[in-house]
């Protein structure tokens, strides 16, 4: 396939592994930002591959992870008490809650689907006008133009049975977030791809300059993330700490002006909390007032206590880079993907699900 | 969930009272629809990158050649360092 399998070519894989080998003098600890690029460099073996010096640790860039324990307690009521069709994406729907995931849930008679797009919902609402339905809008950057954009075509179609239940988090702020920490290690980033392709570069300069720290801006095939490893590691090597493009085939450096429009008719920004991690200023979106009647919570008034985190779940620590999933006590024992205890072992970004995956090769790191 | 990948617009089609553009985007073979709203320049035969049914960007064939060129320098610059050196 055009665009993605010459990313995946092994000669180039090749060769950027060994610029990295030949660049590298001193230890360096990078994080990737996003799931999905954890995804990608356990899952193609790249970390047992690179130099023992480039240590690459795994980000808060997963939207299912950071989802609040509360929100899912939201969505299984509303699916349970409300009578209420509850759409989302397919990693959410296992993503334990303080007493059931939506699957078990769904085993248990509520309506729950899976959609690959919100779009998908929209039509849904449209064609069981006597029933409520909830999207349940997870995710960054990256997909709240597609939220966004789901209440509008419902706006359009004058729908009064739609709505979205909204947990959208911003990356910058979690990146400062990390870099804040007391007990942060990270001295670079690889900022996430498919979140700079609708905000652009703007957001990062800023976190480069004032922490002065590289952040490369980097897609998620492995030649891609080889190509922002080196680009990152040469900077590290030259005391540098600028912002660069390796994802520029598809981050313009506006991003998408279409985009962020659609982002802002419907989202402003607002505290938020992140699983794991705890509220963080001005870390997301939630629906304007003047799209309230769009806005699941606004509507259906859910007041759910909040319940306690599993107590040995460390994935906090664990998505600030702190820990490394296979120093959890649980990981791969009471924890698995079959019976996740924590988030990050269900979603295939989750740093917990992409070692429990490819356990071979992150053995090795 | 931050997934999304480079398909070829096959074809674009108006629906919604002519308003909203959607296009069938290959991705290999499989060929699923994507809303243009966001990408309202894309044409037939563009690679545009889709994530949950909505066009992001259109991928820039000159920027997605430099990531080989990229290596290329790299390499020549490599063969240079030894005369660099003395
Ligand atoms: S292995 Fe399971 S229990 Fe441990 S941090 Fe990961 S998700 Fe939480």
């Amino acid at each position: 396939m055009k665009y993605l399998s010459e990313f995946r070519d092994p000669e180039a894989v090749e060769k950027y592994l060994n610029e990295i080998h030949k660049t590298v003098t001193q230890p360096w600890t990078i994080m990737e930002v996003c799931g999905g690029q954890t995804h990608s460099l356990v899952k193609n073996g790249i970390l047992s591959l690179l130099p023992d010096k480039v240590r690459m640790v795994h980000g808060p860039g997963c939207p299912v992870c950071v989802t609040p324990l509360n929100l899912i307690d939201k969505a299984v009521f509303l699916a349970e008490e409300k009578d209420v069709i509850v759409c989302t994406f397919g990693d959410m729907i296992r993503v334990p809650g303080s007493k059931k995931s939506l699957l078990q849930a769904k085993a248990e008679g509520a309506d729950i689907r899976i959609l690959y797009s919100p779009l998908e919902a929209v039509k849904i609402a449209k064609e069981n006008p006597d029933r409520q339905v909830v999207f349940f809008a997870v995710g960054f950057e990256t997909t709240a133009p597609a939220n966004a954009l789901s209440v509008i075509h419902a706006f359009r179609e004058k729908l009064d049975n739609y709505s979205i239940l909204a947990s959208h988090v911003l990356v910058p702020p979690a990146m400062e977030a990390v870099i804040n920490d007391e007990e942060n290690i990270i001295q670079a980033f690889l900022a996430a791809g498919h979140v700079c392709t609708i905000m652009g570069l703007d957001e990062y300069y800023p976190i480069a300059e004032q922490y002065e720290i590289p952040v490369v801006v980097t897609g998620f095939e492995p030649v891609d993330l080889l190509q922002g490893i080196l680009m990152t590691v040469k900077q590290l090597e030259a005391g540098e700490a600028k912002l660069e493009n390796q994802y520029a085939r598809v981050v313009k450096p506006k991003g998408n002006p279409a985009a962020q429009n659609m982002i802002q008719q419907v989202f402003e920004i607002a505290d938020r909390e992140w699983r794991g991690i705890g509220t963080i200023p001005i870390s997301g979106y939630q629906v304007k007032e003047a799209f309230a009647e769009y806005d699941a919570t606004r509507k259906f008034s859910v007041n759910i206590k909040k319940a306690p985190e599993c107590a040995d779940c460390i994935a906090g620590q664990v998505l600030k880079g702190l820990k490394k999933p296979f120093e959890c006590s649980q990981f791969g024992k009471a924890c698995t993907p079959q019976n996740p205890l924590g988030a990050p072992m269900v979603s295939s970004e989750g740093a917990c699900a992409a070692y429990y995956h490819y356990a071979g090769v992150a053995d090795a790191t | 969930m931050c997934l999304a990948i480079p398909g070829k617009i096959k074809s674009i089609e108006l629906r919604y009272n002519n308003t909203v553009k959607i296009a069938k985007v290959s991705f290999g073979g499989i060929v699923k629809e994507a809303s243009l709203e966001m990408l309202p320049d894309a044409d037939v035969g563009d690679y545009v990158l889709v994530h949950v049914g909505v066009a992001l960007s259109k991928v820039d064939e000159a920027e997605a050649q430099k990531v080989f060129e990229y290596l290329r320098e790299a390499g020549e610059l490599d063969e240079l360092e030894p005369e660099k050196e003395v």
